[in-house]
């Protein structure tokens, strides 16, 4: 297309630029190899020809005076803010000197390479430091609290992971025939419109909302979806699972159980004993001397005896039988001994029981009737859908909570249906962006892989996420046990102002190391600590693709911007330099190694754009489970070890947790710290998104930083008053940890126990040299909010259940 | 005669505020300075305490309803981006009859 010299170009979103996960289709228009427009592309299906603010500013973004141009390479002392420009060749020659040195006086994995959250990275920086040889792949955020805690129990519970469904499957959305609107949505903890989290594009529950879908919103804050919903549930922050367990125990009093669903899928006829302290699994091995470990047991109602389920054939070893669901009986064990066991689904009633609405009103602060009500809509709804957000995974009970809500869909079998939740896989099975090691690029060996921090101290740490655990990481910079950390590489983060709790620490722990590479597009308080600077490039100005979840897509270089080079290109080159015969040349053959699974070459998917995998295929829904499309030998049923949706969970028995849900009380709260609670009588809670800017991006681009200048703490006007504070003047937030002084924003929507203090911010025109770091002292909210509190799997953190105290700032 | 003009559904806007920046986008406007949309927001307690949160895109002086987008057969920039698509642009007897029936609704109108 051609037009004053202006082309159109199509091509689709990712990060860096909007700081999104990405998705949508985009018309570039670009002029003198200059892009001069952004516009939604209509015949897109994702996004359908709209676009939102960050991606719409992107000419802002991209040729903002403050963009790093070329690699920089730090001169003064550390944070003194003094760098000189230098050559690609000089910057990747110094970076391959300095870390091949800790290398050998050290070892590989005493470099931690650090990312931030879920952008165009995984792929790249896993593959850069494996080709370096360290298994210390990190994202730093404590206990990881960014959708893995959920990933890792949807993965443990049905074998995948399962999204709403919105259509997205579907080239003609809504349209088309197969799908279905979901009667009633839930959505727990997002406030969508701000924002497009976790590979889901926000405003779709606008589109479903037009449609007749009615809404539960499930939030401390009223957003403007909880003012429209059928029933807003205004929960304590770090009680959901108390709340899930609520929605559990009145749909198994109402009977509204999909039974059939429950019966068939799940693996609550299965028998657990209840002899020792917790429940376990009672196994074939147990009651006969040859059984495996693997297979499980259950009682037949027909015979009366106890029956094998054989986890590889997928059936008991008995025809014609019928799992007893329910019933405590004694077993006779191989060596004689007599146990008690229940049912699965006996044992799971009994948990249920004992969260009555009144018990979770008194919990959560949601009023008991309004809990039933939520409840049975929820359940009687055809389909029902249920969308979670980032609030599930920041406590650090995260596992059971996210266990909890996830039960709510297996129990009413929205599962894989049209306008439930979908099972949600990478685009024919495509993988840029790999959840575990074994989906990387490279792989390390098992030695080497075996010194990743955090996998000796949880067990999901190391059976899921390839991930370091960041807590033990930041616990080992300074402690050099059992290894020294030596080096970092930071790419897509900003710890300081951003993903680093306690950012004192991890600005001590950087400045520390021996050496540290920062790969960003500004200059941020994180890169000001850094010994090389490299200059990334926008999802513009580079090549790549994208298969989370679907479509399978290309993101297409269509300019370049001065020095600046791509995430991917930068790594690469590293990667040559630091494995010998690494296997990729160049990044098409990269692309066209990772593209193998859908049978394409990267040129056809630049060609095509965007790609949805046809009927039939692993990775589009509906009822896979039923068609055999979810198992590796294709019988019915789901990845999990019994083939079965979990219900009790034999991942968590095996990494020593509680097999099933339950609630625990945030570690501080009036409950359970209730002497500082006296001197700090406010919730604390953090992380909520900001329409214009994501997570710690975007202040500096002028048409989104008019829209917010300031950071603020919401504030109820009850609290307001009570503390004398005055709607936008300035406000002290403290705790025992640290303070802040933000403005406040006195508003009816959030909590009258609850302040909402938001994070990310630094700011850009500020000084950037040491002290100030931009300003990032005065205003990072993570100063109050503590590292090492992740839970017992290694997995959640307190970030929006902390408690302070509020007071109008001096002067 | 008034023959253009602006139907709101503004019951479903967000409040993202995608107009405001597809309008400075379309006529490189500068920041700190309105553009030709400003969102605005209320945030109401109800007689019977009902929070309810309301946006309203209010045209400003600067809009100039996308005459040269429109002339080439293009929806305004706005329209387009929408993320809510609550914005209709066309000729006031057609967007009449595009009146939503079961809930309120703005028609901006220009000379
Ligand atoms: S944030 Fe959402 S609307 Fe904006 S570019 Fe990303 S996916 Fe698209
Ligand atoms: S109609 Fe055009 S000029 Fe008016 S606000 Fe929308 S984009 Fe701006
Ligand atoms: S883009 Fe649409 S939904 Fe968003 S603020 Fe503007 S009018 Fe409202």
């Amino acid at each position: 297309m051609k037009n004053d010299g202006v082309k159109i170009i199509k091509t689709t979103t990712w990060s860096p630029g909007p700081g999104c996960h990405g998705g949508c289709g985009i018309l570039v228009h670009v002029k003198d190899n200059k892009v001069i427009k952004v516009e939604g592309d209509p015949d897109h299906p994702w996004n359908q020809g709209r676009l939102c603010s960050r991606c719409l500013s992107m000419t802002q973004y991209m040729y903002h005076k403050d963009r790093l141009r070329k690699p920089l390479k730090r001169v003064g002392e550390r944070g003194e803010g003094k760098f000189e420009e230098i050559s690609w060749d000089e910057a990747f020659d110094l970076i391959e000197e300095k870390m091949k040195k800790i290398r050998t006086d050290y070892g590989a994995e005493s470099v931690i390479f650090h990312q931030g959250t879920g952008r165009d990275i995984g792929g790249w920086i896993s593959m850069l430091a494996y080709a370096y040889g360290s298994p210390n792949w990190m994202f730093g955020l404590s206990g990881i609290s960014c959708y893995t805690p959920r990933l890792m129990m949807m993965s443990i519970t049905q074998g995948d992971f399962a999204v709403v469904d919105a259509s997205q499957w579907l080239e003609k959305r809504y349209d088309d025939p197969e799908y279905k609107i979901p009667e009633i949505a839930i959505i727990w903890g997002q406030n969508l419109p701000a924002t497009c989290p976790d590979g889901f594009f926000g405003h779709w529950y606008v589109d479903l909302m037009k449609r007749g879908t009615e809404f539960i919103v499930i939030d401390p804050r009223c957003t403007w979806i909880a003012s429209r919903a059928k029933i807003w549930l205004q929960l304590r922050p770090g009680t959901d699972a108390a709340l899930a367990l609520g929605f559990i125990h009145v749909i198994i009093k109402e009977n509204l159980v999909n039974m059939d669903f429950v019966e068939k899928w799940t693996n609550s006829p299965h028998l657990v004993r209840t002899d020792g302290k917790i429940p376990i699994f009672l196994k074939e091995k147990d009651i006969k001397k040859d059984g495996s470990d693997l297979n499980f047991v259950a009682h037949d109602a027909v015979s009366g005896d106890f029956m094998v389920w054989d986890s590889t054939a997928q059936a008991y070893d008995k025809t014609g039988a019928k799992p007893s669901m329910d019933g405590a009986f004694t077993i006779t064990l191989a060596d004689g001994s007599k146990v008690p066991v229940k049912t699965v689904w006996t044992l799971y009633k009994e948990n249920a029981e004992q969260y009555t609405p009144e018990k979770v009103e008194d919990i959560t602060w949601v009023p008991a009737d309004k809990i039933r009500q939520a409840a049975r809509m929820y359940a009687n709804a055809k389909p029902g859908a249920l969308h979670w957000g980032l609030p599930i995974d920041t406590i650090p009970s995260t596992v059971p909570t996210s266990q909890a809500i996830n039960h709510l869909w297996c129990l009413t079998g929205n599962l894989d249906n049209p306008g439930g939740n979908a099972i949600a896989r990478y685009a024919f099975d495509v993988v840029t962006y790999p959840y575990h090691s074994g989906g990387a690029i490279l792989s390390l060996p098992p030695e080497v892989m075996n010194k990743r921090i955090g996998i000796h101290d949880y067990g999901c740490i190391k059976d899921f996420r390839a991930w370091a655990q960041p807590d033990k990481v930041l616990e080992q910079i300074f402690s050099g046990s059992p290894y020294p950390i030596k080096g970092m590489w930071i790419q897509t983060a900003n710890p300081i102002a951003c993903t680093g709790m306690e950012p004192q620490k991890w600005h001590k722990a950087i400045k520390k190391l021996d050496f540290t590479v920062c790969v960003d597009l500004f200059m941020t308080p994180t890169a000001m600590l850094c010994d090389v600077i490299l200059p990334a490039a926008t999802f513009l100005e580079k090549d790549s693709l994208k298969a989370w979840w679907v479509p399978l897509q290309a993101i297409k270089k269509v300019v370049e911007v001065e020095e600046c080079k791509s995430d991917i290109e930068i790594n690469l080159e590293l990667c040559k330099r630091f494995m010998k015969d690494f296997p990729f040349p160049n990044t098409q053959v990269l692309f066209d190694s990772l593209l193998k699974s859908a049978g394409i070459t990267y040129k056809e998917l630049v060609d095509n754009t965007w790609m949805l995998p046809p009927k039939g295929h692993p990775s589009k829904p509906y009822f896979r489970h039923e068609r055999g499309l979810l198992r590796p030998d294709k019988k019915q049923g789901f990845r999990t070890p019994s083939g079965k949706i979990e219900l009790f969970s034999s991942w968590l028995e095996k990494w020593g947790l509680d097999p099933l849900p339950y609630h625990e009380e945030p570690p501080y709260s009036h409950i359970s710290t209730p002497d500082l609670f006296k001197e700090y009588p406010l919730i604390l809670a953090t992380g909520r998104r900001m329409g214009p800017f994501f997570h710690s991006e975007h202040r500096q681009i002028p048409w989104l930083r008019e829209q917010q200048k300031d950071p603020v703490l919401e504030i109820h006007p009850d609290t307001a008053l009570k503390y004398g504070i005055e709607h936008g003047e300035k406000v002290c937030v403290e705790n025992w940890l640290g303070k802040i002084t933000v403005k406040a924003l006195v508003t009816p929507v959030i909590h009258p126990n609850v302040v909402m203090a938001e994070h990310g911010w630094w700011f850009p025109e500020k000084k950037g040299s040491e002290p100030e770091l931009f300003g990032v002292w005065d205003v990072n909210v993570n100063q109050l909010i503590p590292m090492g509190h992740e839970g017992k799997a290694g997995l959640g953190s307190p970030i929006k259940s902390m408690l302070c105290k509020v007071y109008k700032a001096k002067g | 005669m008034t023959e253009y003009g602006m139907l709101i559904d503004y019951e479903y806007c967000t409040g993202c505020k995608t107009c405001e920046i597809a309008c400075k986008q379309e006529y490189e406007r500068p920041a700190g300075k309105v553009g030709g949309v400003e969102v605005l927001e209320f945030v109401h307690t109800l007689p019977n305490d009902k929070l309810f949160i309301t946006n309203i895109p209010h045209f400003t002086r600067a809009c100039v309803f996308c005459a040269g987008r429109v002339k080439q057969g293009l929806e305004p920039a706005c329209v387009k981006h929408c993320m809510a698509r609550i914005l209709t642009f066309g000729k006031i007897e057609d967007l009449t009859k595009l009146i939503p029936e079961k809930r309120k609704a703005i028609l901006w109108t220009k000379g």
